[in-house]
């Protein structure tokens, strides 16, 4: 059994609303149950809301697999990288600090490392992975790329990403927008680092609760909204 | 009739066989270093085995097992040429009150023994090392047994043979002679039931 050729995993980032179903939903897997192996990570904690999920991307080049000194991290022929073999893995770490989408975990009271490995005995049998299934947003989508293009004909799936001098092409795509996915097919990470998000302010003015005095009846509350740049 | 050649290079291995992971430098399979061959991230090529690095695996392993053979025929051989035991002299009778016990080596510097006087007229020796494990056992006279304080392990006096705890075997008897009133050791018997 394989993963079929012609699905694949999308990330969305900016559908994600941090609800943390995903999270809930891997913790719910029997091969590692109560283990969450996708992160839900907060890109800039204390400017912003906005949540990314992380899951394993699977590189065409698995940096993980390069570090291990245990040979413990393989790849299916159908292109995931699965969980570290349990009877070789030494549980040293190399591949959690290689990793650049810091996606493997060590367990260290069970000396193993264990990541997300597209929820294989699903999508092996082709069944979606179990946090595609739940993600009300399809920040998480598994599917064709027929699909992708009419769902979201605005962004381009991106699976080219650049650390410094390393390249890496991954089996997971990443959704980006259109018109910067056409300038640059690539997502270079290190540069985004020092990116910051351009803030806006929004602002709510307190509005009478109807019936009291100075209230009307035809007030648009969203009127009172306020967004500008930061 | 038309024969039909196979292709001169039908058997030959092409390192990037049902490769599909890429090495970082994304150069082809065939231009990497050996050892990538060796350490594959590929799950297919990580199962395969060649038949001749079986064959490999079977004649050192069959080795190593002939070999282990005449090590053993060897070791019984050098037992064989080794002689009698030394007599040593261990004790007097009178040295030795009844229900006393008495340490001493035999047969060399580094094989603790204990002899015990269990009546007038009867006394056993034994090697000091229990059988499971090798710790010091120590005799227990009032109660009629030898006892390995490491694991719990229970002797009995008379015979050395195990009765309770982990030791299966008995403990290795040395053979007394008297000499008049001296007690001499002349060998070692080790049993295994």
């Amino acid at each position: 059994m394989a993963k079929p050729d012609h699905v694949h995993m999308f990330v969305d980032p900016r559908r994600c609303i941090g609800c943390q179903a995903c999270v809930q939903a891997c913790t719910e897997c029997d091969t590692h149950k109560g283990e969450s192996m996708i992160h839900l990570e907060y890109v800039d904690r204390g400017q912003s809301v906005q949540t990314v999920p992380v899951v394993c991307m699977h590189c065409d080049q698995p940096t993980c697999a390069e570090v291990c000194p245990a040979d413990a991290i393989k790849r299916t022929e159908d292109g995931v990288v699965q969980s570290a073999r349990r009877p070789r893995c030494i549980a040293c770490g190399n591949c959690a600090v290689a990793c650049p989408f810091g996606v493997p975990e060590i367990y260290e009271d069970r000396k193993i490392m264990m990541k997300c490995d597209m929820c294989y005995d699903r999508s092996s049998v082709g069944r979606k992975p179990m946090c595609a299934t739940v993600c009300p947003s399809q920040a998480l989508f598994f599917g064709t790329r027929e699909q992708i293009e009419q769902l979201r004909p605005m962004s381009e799936p991106v699976n080219r990403f650049q650390f410094g001098n390393q390249t890496i092409t991954t089996q997971v795509f990443t959704m980006v927008p259109r018109d910067i996915a056409q300038r640059a097919p690539y997502v270079d990470v290190t540069s985004a680092m020092a990116e910051r998000p351009q803030g806006r302010a929004v602002a709510l003015k307190v509005v009478p609760h109807p019936g009291d005095a100075g209230a009307r009846d035809d007030w648009d509350p969203f009127s009172e909204v306020e967004v500008s740049r930061a | 009739m038309r024969e039909r050649e196979a292709p001169a290079e039908l058997y030959t291995r092409r390192a990037d066989a049902e490769q599909i992971s890429i090495a970082p430098d994304f150069r082809p399979a065939d231009e990497q270093p050996a050892w990538r061959q060796d350490f594959p991230i590929d799950w297919p090529q990580d199962r395969y085995v060649e038949r001749r690095d079986f064959m490999k695996f079977l004649v050192l392993i069959s080795g190593a097992f002939t070999a282990g053979q005449f090590w053993i025929a060897g070791q019984n051989w050098w037992r064989s040429r080794r002689g009698l035991d030394p007599v040593h002299r261990v004790a007097t009778i009178d040295e030795i009150a009844v229900g006393a016990t008495f340490d001493f080596r035999y047969p060399g510097q580094h094989d603790p023994c204990v002899l015990v006087r269990l009546s007038e007229s009867d006394f056993v020796a034994y090697s000091q090392k229990c059988t499971h494990l090798s710790c010091a056992v120590i005799p227990r006279p009032e109660q009629g047994t030898i006892h390995c304080p490491c694991h719990d392990g229970y002797f009995d006096l008379r015979s050395g043979r195990p009765t309770a705890g982990p030791p299966s075997r008995p403990l290795d008897r040395i053979v007394l002679e008297f000499r008049g009133r001296e007690i001499f050791a002349t060998g070692v018997e080790s049993r295994t039931t």
